[in-house]
C-alpha cells in the first residue's frame, strides 16, 4: 500500500481544543430595558372569593403608584437569565482554586431532596407533631456534625460562617460573664480572615493582633505574653490560612486555658480535617462550620450558607434558643435499643444499653463489622424545640436556621459515609500537595512548612518583573480557570492562595499546573501580556474606581 | 515629586502647612501613590477637635482604607468640600490639596514633626525595607 | 466514592510524584495523639436511591396534605416553576461570589436588577444584595442607624415580630444599646403613637416598626415619621410580607427599610434560607452593610457591573467594618428577582389584591361565627388578622387538625394579654372551600353562656 500525501496516515492529527476557546455568548440588556406595557408572564387563577375594592379597604394606605417592575413574557425571562448565566464561571464548568473557600462539587441529589414537598413547604410554626420529618433531619445532621467535630453540643441556627463566628463569640462572652468577668479582648492572628476581627468588634471585644512565627503558625512566646486575665479567647483557623496545621495546638490550648481564656476555632478549613482529626480532641472549646464549604452546599453566587456552631459541654447552657431535644421514653429515660443493642459492650455511663459500636479501622483498611455506625432513625420519643433555657444568649435569627442547607449537607454526609468523608479529606490534601510540588520551582513558597488542603505561594519572583499576583490571577482566566485567592493572607506579600479541593481530577490539576507554568514563562518573556489580562472575556478591566467614586446602584428610567 | 520645604510631615504620611494659627493638612505624594486612585475621603466636621497622633478620618481607594492621623491638636475650622465630588484631586495634586484646616491649640507640636529632608529620608528607608 | 474523580492508581502515582510513601505522610503534622484511628460515627455510605428514600420518608412524616393559615413572618405563595428551572442552572447554582467581575457578569447584573426592584418597591434610593433574613436585617439596620446618628438608644414597637425583637436584643446587648419597647393601641392594633412620642428622645438613634405589623395591621407611616424625625431619630421600617408592597403604600418617608423578601418566590423550607434586604436613602449608602453591585464601564466602554463600595466590608475594614457579613443570600435573591420579573408591574399588584380578597373573606367568615370576633378594628390590614374566640384556641384547633387544617397561631405565647387570640393569614393559595371548612369547625364550638 502506498502512502500518499492525502492518506489518513500522512495527515497531521487534528489539534485538540485545549482548555478554552472563544465562543459566542448572547448579549442581554437589563430586564427594565426590555419591558413593554402589557406584556405578561403570569396568570392568576380566578378568585373564588368576592373581589375587594382595595381603595375602600386600605384608604390612604393604598399604593397609588405601582413600583416600576418590568413587564415581560415568559420566554424573555427564560432567555434573559439563561443568557446571563452563560457569562458566569462556575464549579460545574471547571476548577476554582480559591483558598479557604473549598469550592467542591455541589451534588445534584442535594438539590432534589431539598425540594421534596414535605420538607420544602413546611412552615416553621407548624405543630411539632407535623414537623417530625424535618426535625429528624436536623437531629441526624447534628449528631453527625458532633462526631465530626468531637464536640458535645451544637446549634444549627447561624445563617453563615460569620454569623456562626458571632454566635461562638457570644457563647464565649456568656460563659465569661457567668464566671464573673466578661473580659475585654480577643486575640486574632494576623493571617486571619476579615470576618474574625469584624465579629469580635461586634460582640464588644477589642481586637489584639497576634503575630505569626517564621513558619506562619502561632508564635507561642507572643501568645504567652499576650494572654492575660482580660483575654476572652483566641480565634484560630486550623489549618491556618496558609494551609498549615498548628502542630503546637495542644500547647496553644494549654496556654489559653491556664489563664481561663477559650480557644475558638474558625472551621473554614475543616476540609483538611474531617475524618482524620477532630477539633474537640485537640482542645477547641467552640467552633463554627461552613456547610457551604466543607459540606458541599452550593455557593449560589454568594450564598446562602450556613454556619453551625459546636461547643464543649460547659458552653451548652448558653446555646441560642430554641434547642432541639428529644423526649426519651422508657423507664430510665433510655431509648429502646431494639436491634441496635450491642450485647457485647458495657452499658453507657447513664446505665442505658449501648446502641452500637463504631467499626474499628484496621491498618490494612478493612473494617471490623459492617454494622450501621449511626442509625438513621434513632430511638426515643418525638423531637421538640426547647425554649426553657434561662442562660441562653438569646436568638441570633428568627426561626431555626437555614433548613434547606441542612438537608443538602446531610445528603452529602449520607452519600459519603465514614469512608467517603475520610477519602474526601485525603484527596483534598493530596491534590494541594500535588500542585505545590508541581509549582514550587516556578513560584516562591514563603513558608516551607507542610501544606494540608491549600498551598500559599507569593509573587516575589514575578514582582521583580513588575507582575503582581492580581495580574497572574487575571491571566489565569484566559486559560479557563477562576483565579485563586489574591493577596490573602495578608502576612504573605502578594499571596497566591490555592485550594483545589478533592473534586478535581488529575486531568484538571495538570491543566491548572500547565497554565500556571505557562504564565510564569510569560512573565519572563512577555510581562505586558500578563499585566493587561484577561484578554478573552466579555468585559475586561472594569473601572472600579469610577464605580466607587460615583456609585450607580440601580437602574433609572430615562427622564 | 519634591516635598515642599515649608511643610512639615508625619511618619503616617500627612503634611501640614502652617499660616499663623491655622494649619492646612493633607497627605503626601508617597501616600497617594501607595493608595492608588482615591474614591472617598471621610473627613470630620467643622468644629470637631483633633489630637496630635490620633485619627481624624480616612481615605479610601477601591481596595483599601487608610486612616488619617492628625499632626497637631486643635479645632477644625474648614473642610475641603470639593473632595466630596472630586477626591481624585488628592492624587493629581497631593501637596496642593488640603483636607482639613485646623486652629492649632499647641503650636509647639509642629516643631516635633519631620522636615522635608527628614521625611524624604524616612520614605527612602520605608521603600528599601 | 462517586464524587471523587480519582482511581487508586492515580492516587498512587500522585503520591509518588510528591515523594510521599503514603497519604498519611501528608497528615504527619497532626500530633499522633489526636489522629482518628476509627471511622467517624456517621451513617454508612448510601446509594443515591437510598438518600432519596430517606428524605422522601422524612417529607411524608411532615404531612403535605394540610391546608395552612399560618403566616407570622413566613408566607406560602405560589412559586412559578421557572424559578427553579433557572436557579438550578449550574452557572448560577455553583458560581462563587462575584469578586472576579469579568467572569461573573451574570450574577452581577442579576444583583443590580434585584437592587433596582427592591428600591422601586420600597420607595428607597438604594438596596443591597441581601442580608441573611428579615430578623438579622432589622438588627443590622438599627446598628446602621447608630453609626449614622452617633446616638446610642433605640425604640422598638412591640408589634414588630417577636423573634425579630429577640434577635435585635441579642445584637443590642453586645453594643450596649438600650432599647425601649412601645406598646400598641388596644383598639386598632397599631403602635401607640402617644407612647411612641414619650419614648423617642434626643438620644434615640432609631425607631423600628414593622408594617404590615405582626398583627397584620398597616401602620401610619407619615405620623410615625414625624415623631421620629422631630427628635432626629431615623425611622426603620421592617417589612415581613414583601407581597404587601404590591398594593400597600411603600414607606417612602422612612430612612431605612429592612425587609424579608421570602414571599417573592422563596420556599418556606421550615424557616430558611430566606432573603433579607436593607434599602435606604442615598445619603446612608456608605453605612449600609452587605454587598452592593454597581454599574460601570470597562476599558472598551462596554457597560458592566462590579461589586462596589467594598471598603465598608469585613475583608477590607476588618474590625471597623459596617458588619461582619460575608456570605449572603445570593441565590435566594435571584429567586426573588425571577419571581418579580414573572409577576411584573401589574402582576404584583394583582397578586396582592388576591391576597387582600382572600383574607377579607376569611376574616368576615371566621368573625361571623358565634363566640368569635376580630380583635382589632379601625385600621387597614393586608392579609393577616387577629381573631379572638370565647373558647380557648386549643379546643377548636385540635378539631381543625383532624380536618387537615392548620389554623392561625396562638398569640398568647408572645402576648399574654391577648387572651384567646390567634393570628391568621390567607394568601392566594388558600381556597374558599378550606376557609368555609374552618368557619364550620368554629361554628361547632358551643357558645359560652
Amino acid at each position: 500500500m502506498t502512502t500518499t500525501a492525502n492518506s489518513p496516515e500522512a495527515r497531521p492529527a487534528p489539534r485538540t481544543l485545549g482548555k478554552v476557546r472563544p465562543h459566542q455568548t448572547q448579549n442581554e440588556a437589563l430586564l427594565f430595558e426590555k419591558s413593554s406595557p402589557g406584556k405578561r408572564a403570569y396568570k392568576l387563577p380566578p378568585l373564588d372569593v368576592p373581589a375587594v375594592d382595595s381603595a375602600k379597604l386600605l384608604g390612604t394606605a393604598r399604593r397609588d403608584k405601582p413600583g416600576l417592575l418590568p413587564e415581560l413574557s415568559e420566554i424573555e425571562i427564560i432567555r434573559h437569565f439563561t443568557r446571563l448565566s452563560t457569562w458566569n464561571y462556575a464549579i460545574d464548568l471547571g476548577m476554582y482554586p480559591l483558598g479557604s473557600c473549598t469550592m467542591k462539587y455541589n451534588p445534584r441529589v442535594n438539590e432534589f431532596v431539598a425540594r421534596i414537598e414535605g420538607l420544602a413547604e413546611a412552615h416553621p410554626y407548624r405543630p411539632e407533631s407535623l414537623a417530625q420529618g424535618i426535625l429528624e433531619v436536623f437531629d441526624l445532621l447534628q449528631r453527625c456534625l458532633l462526631d465530626i467535630t468531637g464536640m458535645d453540643a451544637i446549634t444549627l441556627q447561624p445563617a453563615a460562617g460569620a454569623h456562626g463566628e458571632f454566635t461562638g463569640i457570644l457563647l464565649t462572652r456568656a460563659w465569661h460573664e457567668s464566671q464573673g468577668n466578661p473580659r475585654k479582648k480577643v486575640l486574632i492572628p494576623d493571617s486571619a480572615h476579615g470576618t474574625n476581627p469584624a465579629t469580635a468588634a461586634i460582640v464588644g471585644y477589642t481586637v489584639e493582633n497576634l503575630k505569626s512565627n517564621p513558619n506562619g503558625g502561632i508564635d507561642l512566646e507572643a501568645l504567652t505574653r499576650q494572654v492575660d486575665g482580660e483575654t476572652a479567647a483566641l480565634m484560630l483557623t486550623n489549618p491556618s490560612t496558609l494551609g498549615v496545621f498548628e502542630s503546637q495546638i495542644h500547647k496553644i490550648a494549654d496556654i489559653l486555658h491556664a489563664k481561663g481564656a477559650l480557644l475558638y476555632m474558625d472551621g473554614a478549613n475543616m476540609n483538611a480535617l474531617v475524618g482524620k482529626v477532630r477539633p474537640g480532641d485537640f482542645g477547641v472549646d467552640v467552633m463554627h462550620l461552613n456547610l457551604h464549604k466543607t459540606f458541599s452546599t452550593p455557593h449560589g453566587g454568594g450564598g446562602p450558607g450556613s454556619g453551625p456552631v459546636a461547643c464543649k459541654a460547659f458552653l451548652e447552657p448558653f446555646l441560642p434558643i430554641p434547642v432541639l431535644v428529644r423526649n426519651q421514653d422508657g423507664p430510665k429515660g433510655c431509648p429502646d435499643a431494639g436491634d441496635w443493642e450491642d450485647t457485647n459492650a458495657e452499658p453507657t455511663a447513664d446505665g442505658c444499653p449501648p446502641l452500637f459500636r463504631a467499626p474499628v479501622l484496621k491498618p490494612d483498611g478493612e473494617r471490623v463489622g459492617d454494622t450501621e455506625p449511626l442509625p438513621l432513625h434513632p430511638l426515643g420519643g418525638p423531637l421538640r424545640w426547647d425554649y426553657d433555657r434561662p442562660r441562653s444568649v438569646g436568638r441570633v435569627r428568627a426561626f431555626y436556621g437555614n433548613s434547606g442547607m441542612f438537608i443538602r449537607a446531610l445528603a452529602y454526609i449520607l452519600a459519603n459515609g465514614p469512608d467517603g468523608l475520610r477519602q474526601t479529606t485525603e484527596d483534598a490534601v493530596l491534590n494541594a500537595n500535588y500542585i505545590r510540588k508541581k509549582l514550587e520551582e516556578f513560584y516562591e513558597l514563603p513558608y516551607k512548612t507542610a501544606s494540608m488542603h491549600e498551598v500559599v505561594f507569593s509573587d516575589k519572583r514575578q514582582a521583580a518583573r513588575g507582575v503582581k499576583t492580581g495580574d497572574i490571577a487575571k491571566r489565569l482566566i484566559d486559560y479557563g480557570f477562576h483565579p485563586y485567592t489574591v493577596s490573602f493572607p495578608l502576612i504573605v506579600h502578594g499571596a497566591l492562595m490555592i485550594e483545589p479541593t478533592e473534586s478535581e481530577s488529575r486531568e484538571e490539576l495538570d491543566l491548572f499546573v500547565a497554565a500556571m507554568r505557562s504564565i510564569a514563562r510569560e512573565v519572563e518573556e512577555n510581562p505586558e501580556l500578563v499585566k493587561t489580562a484577561p484578554h478573552s472575556t466579555r468585559v475586561s478591566r472594569l473601572d472600579e474606581v469610577q464605580a466607587a467614586r460615583k456609585p450607580i446602584l440601580r437602574w433609572r428610567p430615562a427622564q | 515629586m519634591p516635598y515642599p520645604t515649608e511643610y512639615r510631615y508625619t511618619r503616617e504620611h500627612e503634611w501640614i502647612s502652617v499660616d499663623g494659627a491655622i494649619g492646612s493638612i493633607g497627605i503626601t505624594d508617597y501616600a497617594q501613590n501607595s493608595l492608588g486612585d482615591i474614591v472617598y475621603v471621610d473627613a470630620p466636621k467643622v468644629g470637631d477637635t483633633v489630637s496630635a497622633n490620633a485619627t481624624f478620618g480616612s481615605v479610601e481607594s477601591v481596595k483599601a482604607v487608610s486612616d488619617l492621623f492628625s499632626p497637631v491638636s486643635g479645632k477644625v475650622t474648614a473642610v475641603n468640600e470639593e473632595l466630596k465630588t472630586a477626591p481624585d484631586q488628592i492624587n493629581q495634586n497631593p501637596h496642593g490639596t488640603w483636607i482639613i484646616k485646623v486652629e492649632l491649640s499647641n503650636p509647639a507640636e509642629v516643631t516635633t514633626l519631620l522636615d522635608a529632608a527628614a521625611y524624604e529620608a524616612f520614605i527612602a528607608e520605608e521603600t528599601a525595607s | 466514592m462517586r464524587y471523587l474523580p480519582k482511581s487508586d492508581e492515580e492516587r498512587r502515582q500522585m503520591l509518588a510524584e510528591i515523594g510521599a510513601a503514603s497519604i498519611n505522610d501528608l497528615f504527619s503534622s497532626i500530633p499522633a495523639e489526636y489522629r482518628l484511628d476509627r471511622d467517624l460515627t456517621v451513617p454508612r455510605q448510601r446509594a443515591e436511591s437510598e438518600i432519596v428514600e430517606y428524605f422522601r420518608a422524612a417529607g411524608q412524616k411532615n404531612a403535605t396534605d394540610y391546608a395552612s393559615f399560618l403566616g407570622a413572618g413566613a408566607y406560602r405563595h405560589y412559586r412559578p416553576v421557572i424559578i427553579d428551572a433557572l436557579v438550578q442552572r449550574g452557572e448560577f447554582l455553583t458560581s462563587y461570589t462575584p469578586y472576579q467581575a469579568e467572569i461573573t457578569q451574570g450574577t452581577l447584573q442579576a444583583i443590580f436588577e434585584f437592587q433596582t426592584m427592591i428600591a422601586e418597591l420600597t420607595g428607597m434610593d438604594v438596596a443591597n444584595a441581601s442580608m441573611y433574613d428579615g430578623s438579622t436585617g432589622a438588627a443590622e439596620a438599627v446598628m446602621m442607624a447608630v453609626r449614622v446618628t452617633g446616638r446610642s438608644r433605640a425604640v422598638v414597637a412591640s408589634t414588630v415580630h417577636p423573634e425579630y425583637r429577640e434577635v435585635l436584643a441579642t445584637y443590642a446587648k453586645q453594643q450596649g444599646l438600650p432599647t425601649a419597647l412601645v406598646g400598641y393601641d388596644g383598639e386598632t392594633g397599631r403602635i401607640d403613637l402617644k407612647a411612641l412620642e414619650s419614648a423617642v428622645t434626643d438620644e434615640t438613634a432609631a425607631v423600628l416598626i414593622q408594617s404590615p405589623n405582626f398583627f397584620g395591621v398597616i401602620e401610619d407611616i407619615p405620623a410615625i415619621t414625624q415623631i421620629a424625625h422631630a427628635k432626629g431619630a431615623l425611622l426603620i421600617v421592617s417589612i415581613a410580607e414583601a407581597v404587601s408592597l404590591g398594593i400597600v403604600r411603600p414607606p417612602v418617608e422612612a430612612d431605612i427599610v429592612a425587609m424579608e423578601a421570602q414571599s417573592f418566590g422563596v420556599a418556606l423550607s421550615y424557616g430558611g434560607p430566606f432573603c433579607g434586604v436593607i434599602a435606604a436613602k442615598e445619603q446612608f449608602v456608605r453605612q449600609m452593610p452587605g454587598r452592593l453591585a454597581g454599574q460601570t464601564v470597562d476599558g472598551a466602554g462596554n457597560r458592566g457591573f462590579v461589586l462596589t463600595l467594598a471598603t465598608r466590608e469585613q475583608h477590607i475594614r476588618r474590625e471597623k467594618a459596617t458588619s461582619n457579613i460575608c456570605t449572603n443570600q445570593a441565590l435566594v435573591a435571584l429567586m426573588a428577582t425571577i419571581f418579580l420579573a414573572v409577576y411584573g408591574k401589574e402582576g404584583i399588584r394583582e397578586l396582592a389584591e388576591h391576597n387582600l380578597a382572600k383574607a377579607d373573606y376569611a376574616a368576615k367568615a371566621l368573625a361571623a361565627q358565634p363566640g368569635a370576633k376580630l380583635r382589632f378594628k379601625g385600621a387597614p390590614r393586608f392579609h393577616e388578622f387577629v381573631l379572638q374566640t370565647d373558647e380557648a384556641p386549643a379546643a377548636w384547633s385540635r378539631r381543625l387538625l383532624e380536618n387537615k387544617i392548620v389554623g392561625g397561631i396562638e398569640l398568647g405565647r408572645w402576648y399574654p394579654e391577648l387572651h384567646h387570640c390567634t393570628l391568621w393569614c390567607a394568601t392566594e393559595v388558600v381556597t374558599r372551600e378550606r376557609i368555609d371548612a374552618v368557619a364550620k369547625v368554629l361554628a361547632a364550638v358551643p357558645v359560652e353562656a
